[in-house]
């Protein structure tokens, strides 16, 4: 059962229902981008204003997942999806959780931005490393959030992958910063801030990658979860 | 999980996993073996083909649009289509590795062995008790000690006794249609058939008459081979452990309820099942 649309029901009205749930999670999940890229901004350019954004409009973002779950519940009551239609209702709940702990991840990135703006300047040496690390995992959210949208489960296999890599990004960085710390302890403040961040990002990969297994789940019907990378793509390929 | 639940940290995945959700069809144990089925009704072939192995004491149901055979092969069960002009069957079906078609097979036998329940429930015009032991009298001769015995059980198997108990003597057409259902499928067990065929036994009644059916299904499992065809898909998941999908005379997919509803393996059923233009 590959490429699924949600049209053709007899049912003109479900076809409207399931295609309004999902749009709604591709805008919750678009807020959740934005929330993302004006974190790592703000984390940048020592924007305070950007980060008190950041941190403002994760209020949208709990209200969108509250939101998307009452309407999965109401079509589970009238409508009793079955098949992939069910499967669907179960991606979007479970990929709303994620979405709205990217939310609050990001928001975690703008508080550490906001602290050390206040502090010390001279962050530029592990600021670059930050970023790449930050832009790897913006990569990341945007391909987890495209397989949802095409429901391209090699897209997703893709992310998966690459998620392996944020994390050994991530422990890079962990020991550059416990380096810095030990050579001069003055820097111990902002780079354990530096840590926080990190791995805030790092949490953000894990729950893309989550976005990814319940997109194959949704297509194949097949759970992929902590299974491995090995296996998981046996899962995709295979009947 | 799927089937094949990988080991993760030592711990067999799948065995953690509910035991209803392992059913497979190919470990029952087989009650009732369809072999190449064909079915006329004159000119028009009203099944096509059909093979599939119903398990013993589970609950199958059939699922399907109208006109797509389902009752047609639900009535082959007990021969039930030898009363219908100008019927033409090729194919077999066994029951325990009989064949019911076979020249020397008692239909009227055969028929107590696989009872049948219609959509409309259809008691005899007489009591409570005397619709219960009807099958037994014809059947011959039972002392009364017994027969009150008898009666009492299927009632009870029924799930009807409490509600009658009080009135056995008393005509079943004044009992409500619910009842009256239930009424029939305690005549149907009276007589200690191995299958119990339901032809959509609970479209007639309102929802809570319904489940108590429903609930009756559950527990008669245990002793009875159940097919059930139903019109309403929900039931069809609520009830059975295995599910079948026919369209248009053939059967399209058979397996395991839980894995029917929700991943279909064929397009057709997945279509059906989501109320999707096939």
């Amino acid at each position: 059962m590959e490429k699924k649309t949600i049209g053709q029901h007899i049912s003109q009205q479900y076809n409207t229902e399931l295609e309004d749930l999902r749009n709604r999670v591709l805008t919750m999940g678009g807020l959740v981008e934005q929330q993302l890229e004006n974190a790592l901004n703000a984390l940048e350019k020592s924007d305070v204003a950007l980060a008190e954004q950041v941190v403002h409009n994760d209020v949208k973002v709990n209200a969108l997942e509250v939101s998307i779950d009452e309407e999965c519940g109401v079509i589970l009551a009238r409508r009793q999806p079955a098949a992939s239609d069910l499967r669907l209702i179960v991606t979007v709940i479970k990929t709303i959780t994620d979405l709205e702990r990217i939310g609050d991840q990001s928001e975690r990135v703008a508080i550490v931005a906001m602290r050390l703006a206040d502090g010390d300047k001279d962050s530029s040496r592990w600021n670059v490393s930050l970023r790449h690390l930050g832009n790897h995992v913006r990569q990341l959210l945007h391909d987890a959030l495209d397989a949802f949208a095409r429901m391209d489960i090699e897209a997703a296999v893709r992310v998966a992958k690459e998620d392996v890599l944020v994390d050994k990004e991530y422990d890079g960085l962990m020991r550059q910063l416990i380096t810095f710390m030990m050579e001069d302890p003055r820097t111990i403040t902002p780079s354990l801030e530096a840590m926080w961040a990190a791995r805030a990002l790092e949490r953000i990969g894990d729950h893309a990658r989550n976005i990814c297994e319940y997109v194959i789940y949704m297509v194949k019907g097949k759970d992929v979860r902590h299974i491995g990378l090995e296996r998981m793509e046996e899962e995709v390929r295979g009947e | 999980m799927s089937e094949n639940a990988p080991m993760t940290h030592g711990i067999d995945i799948g065995a953690l996993s509910r035991e209803k959700r392992q059913l497979d069809l190919s470990k029952e144990e087989i009650c009732l073996q369809v072999k190449d089925l064909n079915l006329y009704y004159g000119q028009k072939q009203a099944l096509k083909t059909v093979n599939m192995q119903i398990p013993k004491r589970r609950v199958s149901a059939f699922i399907g649009p109208s006109g797509c055979g389902k009752s047609t092969l639900l009535r082959c069960f007990n021969r039930m289509n030898d009363l219908v002009d100008g019927v033409r069957i090729e194919g077999k079906i066994e029951l325990d590795g009989h064949d019911i078609f076979a020249p020397r097979v008692n239909v009227a036998e055969l028929r107590r062995r696989v009872g049948m329940v219609f959509q409309k429930p259809n008691p005899f015009p007489k009591s409570i008790y005397e619709n219960v032991a009807y099958g037994l009298r014809i059947q011959g001769s039972t002392r009364r000690r017994d027969m009150d015995d008898i009666v009492e059980k299927a009632l009870r198997g029924a799930a009807l006794w409490d509600e009658v108990k009080d009135r056995l003597h008393d005509s079943a057409l004044g009992l409500s249609g619910g009842q009256q259902q239930r009424l029939v499928i305690a005549r149907a067990i009276a007589i200690e058939p191995e299958v119990l065929l339901l032809d959509e036994p609970a479209s007639a009644l309102d929802p809570i008459s319904t489940l108590k059916i429903e609930e009756l299904i559950y527990e008669l499992k245990d002793r009875y081979t159940i097919v059930i065809v139903t019109h309403n898909m929900q039931q069809a998941a609520r009830v059975s452990d295995y599910t079948a999908f026919m369209f248009m005379g053939e059967l399209v997919e058979f397996g395991a309820t839980n894995a029917l509803f929700t991943n279909p393996r064929k397009k057709q059923t997945e279509d059906y099942i989501t109320g999707r233009y096939g």
